[in-house]
């Protein structure tokens, strides 16, 4: 799992990008705050992965899965 | 001089790094406004800059801006900021005079990196006809620079935000998508030929542009900074109590900008340009996510929107074309309906 809490974007989207080029089938990346959770969705989508989001109360996890 | 990139020293960007306008309002609820009858605009409207009438002829325009870096290179930096001060005067309809650094210095910064930004603000003012007479540095753990500036206008051609009529045209002078970009940079993901065009974008005065609105008969005019088109057309709309109809397909931006903002190089101000536009905004027809994004982005130094009378609206358009770096129609105004600002 990526830990991307307490960054602020665009840092969350470059971790997830600099993972993604292991090109995995699916990847977690935890964030705490809105902005990230919404920018890590575009970024996961333009990627073609599916993305789901876990709201843990002030933390969010994001599951993508191609 | 050492190699620091700028924008690696703080956290947002530009005028990024503005505080929402939701916010803005929460925090200056219940202070204490005095009132003066030669106060022509102050703070109990949200507009670029303050008025104070001297005289029949003259208005003092006053306005600070500052902000983190938006570009590495500490020169271009210091023109950017400074450009972006006094476009508050220029959009006002005045003539900006005088001006004062105010800069936050880091660590990292070294005393040519200092130098430089301050150079970059100087080079800005004396183009403008400004100068800049002292200032004030103070340490702190992210770099910042800007103007307080002083300027004049005719109070009889004071443009404020809130007086667009039923019927204008709104005019937009510079392409949008610059918070995107320079999110997107901050990831070396913005070719260095579209920085350069960037930047110089951001530090082209807003001076002509208020040359040629003056010779027409505009009503309202705003820059179009931290609040996004949407924030600053919305305020516009809401102070003139008007409806404002933006026409997607018309707004200019950088087509780069499409794609980094489906990638998710979305800046958090957009986000809360959304926010408190969303409450008094209806989408007409579907806009595609990346657009509405650029819709609501941030932008640094931005260009005028300017809402002239219908007759005028051609032959304006014209001289901006011809005597500035570009402009385009993006929008008209009409008399209040529903909700404050239409996206059609």
């Amino acid at each position: 799992m990526i830990d991307a809490r307490g960054r602020s974007c665009p840092e969350p989207v470059l971790m997830l990008r600099k993972a993604m080029t292991s090109k995995e089938a699916s990847y977690e990346i935890m964030v705490d705050n809105r902005v990230s959770v919404e920018n890590i969705t575009r970024y996961g989508q333009h990627e073609g992965y599916r993305v789901t989001v876990e709201d843990r109360e002030d933390e969010y996890l994001l599951r993508l899965e191609k | 001089m050492s190699d620091i990139q700028m924008t690696k020293l703080a956290n947002c960007a530009g005028c990024g790094a503005k505080v929402g306008a939701g916010m803005l309002a929460q925090l200056l609820e219940g202070l204490p406004v005095r009132r003066d009858e030669r106060l022509l605009v102050g703070y109990d409207r949200s507009d670029d800059a303050s008025v104070y009438l001297i005289d029949e002829h003259t208005a003092l325009v006053q306005t600070v801006d500052f902000f983190p870096p938006i570009a590495d290179d500490p020169f271009t930096f210091g023109q950017i900021a400074a450009c972006n001060a006094l476009s508050d005067v220029y959009a006002m309809g005045g003539e900006p005079r005088l001006a004062l650094n105010i800069m936050t210095v880091s660590r990292e910064m070294d005393r040519e990196t200092i130098h430089a930004v301050l150079r970059g603000g100087y080079e800005k003012a004396y183009e403008a006809g400004v100068i800049i007479t002292g200032g004030h540095t103070i340490e702190d753990s992210e770099p910042k620079y800007g103007l307080a500036v002083t300027g004049f206008a005719d109070p009889k051609r004071i443009l404020k935000n809130c007086t667009a009529r039923p019927g204008d045209v709104l005019i937009l002078t510079k392409p949008l998508g610059v918070g995107i970009l320079c999110t997107a940079a901050k990831g070396d993901l913005v070719p260095e030929a579209l920085m350069k065009r960037l930047h110089a974008q951001m530090m082209t005065l807003n001076r002509a542009p208020r040359d040629c609105m003056l010779r027409f008969e505009t009503h309202s005019c705003t820059d179009v900074t931290g609040f996004s088109l949407m924030g600053h057309a919305y305020e516009m709309a809401s102070g003139s109590g008007c409806t404002i109809h933006l026409r997607a397909g018309d707004v200019p931006y950088h087509r780069e900008a499409w794609e980094l903002a489906d990638m998710g190089f979305v800046p958090a101000g957009a986000y809360r340009n959304r926010d408190y536009v969303e409450p008094d905004l209806c989408w007409a027809r579907e806009i595609p996510l990346p657009l509405q994004d650029i819709l609501f982005d941030p932008q640094t130094s931005g260009g005028l929107l300017i809402a002239v009378a219908e007759k005028d609206g051609e032959s304006l358009l014209r001289a901006l074309k011809e005597e500035t770096g570009g402009a385009s129609v993006v929008g008209y105004v009409t008399e209040k309906g529903p909700k404050a600002l239409i996206v059609e």
